[in-house]
């Protein structure tokens, strides 16, 4: 083959191969890599107020039912609800909880929590750990951070469940 | 046990509709004159020192309104979980006020938080006049 058609055809394998591994969304093994989106109209107007919305996914049924039943001392703040809003938003955290969710990371999230724990902080699971290990405590420190509560401060898919690594970017 | 029916009767009938603040402060002051006969108004001069005050609570920690909605009223505030609060004042947030059912759930908590108890009518009364009143 003449030189320059052996250039093209090397440029063209690398380029496809690069593109077939870039390619990692993947649905087809099970549930996909993201949370899936999910909505309830009661659980993003009482629980967006004061700090990020929460995926469901997040945190496995248990978390999600002791925390709905300590609202008056909600991480130091009374964020009491009325019985009836409640009881609809605890439903939809169980029924779309990481233990419920067949998504990768719902699973691995869920996987990494012992059996009898019940962690009220995303950021203390052994999964949130090890994805976040190259993150110095100062860098949670950063104004424009504050803590590892602000998902959103960073991942600019966190309201949508999307916290893949190409949505990523660390404010200074 | 009365007065809170009463203020729930008013406030559910209220809640379909948009209110005004001067409606929620009518609502107020009749609440106001029912837990004290000797009340004489609401003061907003006395609802910007509420805002203001540091208290200190139980627990050691000093809390006060600004403590999130920051001194002033028409800035911006910030939750400890570093989400944005709308300003207070009306003359920055127009709904500020309109929704009694919004008004009464936030008074329930912040209270709370930051009184570490419930606020009175007269407190609430002042507190919706002084921040109606600014500029």
């Amino acid at each position: 083959m003449k030189k320059w058609m052996q250039f093209v055809v090397l440029i063209t394998s690398v380029s496809s191969a690069g593109a077939l591994l870039a390619s990692g969304g993947g649905g087809e093994e099970g549930g996909g890599r993201q949370l899936p989106p999910v909505a309830n109209a009661k659980w993003k107007a009482e629980c967006s107020s004061c700090h990020m919305l929460y995926h469901p996914g997040l945190l496995p049924e248990r978390s999600w039912q002791k925390m709905m039943g300590g609202l008056d001392r909600h991480f130091g703040e009374n964020a009491g609800l009325d019985a009836p809003t409640r009881d609809e938003i605890a439903r939809f955290l169980a029924a779309n909880s990481a233990d419920k969710l067949d998504n990768r990371r719902s699973q691995r999230i869920n996987q990494s929590i012992p059996a009898s724990a019940v962690p009220l902080r995303i950021s203390e699971t052994a999964y949130f750990k090890d994805k976040h290990n190259e993150i110095s405590p100062s860098t949670y420190k950063r104004k424009s951070i504050a803590s590892p509560a602000n998902c959103a401060a960073c991942h600019q898919g966190a309201e949508k469940g999307d916290f893949s690594e190409s949505l990523v970017k660390i404010p200074r | 046990m009365r007065n809170a029916l009463i203020l729930s009767g008013l406030l559910i009938s209220q809640h379909v509709l948009a209110a005004t603040p001067q409606e929620l402060l009518q609502q107020y002051g009749a609440q106001a004159r029912q837990e004290n006969a000797a009340f004489a108004g609401f003061s907003a001069d006395r609802g910007a020192n509420f805002f203001r005050t540091a208290r200190t609570h139980s627990d050691g920690q000093k809390v006060s309104c600004s403590t999130c909605h920051t001194a002033d009223p028409r800035n911006q505030g910030k939750t400890r979980a570093s989400k944005v609060i709308e300003p207070m004042a009306p003359t920055a947030s127009p709904q500020r006020f309109t929704d009694p059912a919004k008004v009464e759930k936030w008074f329930g908590r912040n209270c709370k938080d930051v009184l570490e108890r419930a606020c009175t009518a007269q407190e609430k009364g002042d507190f919706i006049q002084y921040l109606v009143n600014v500029k």
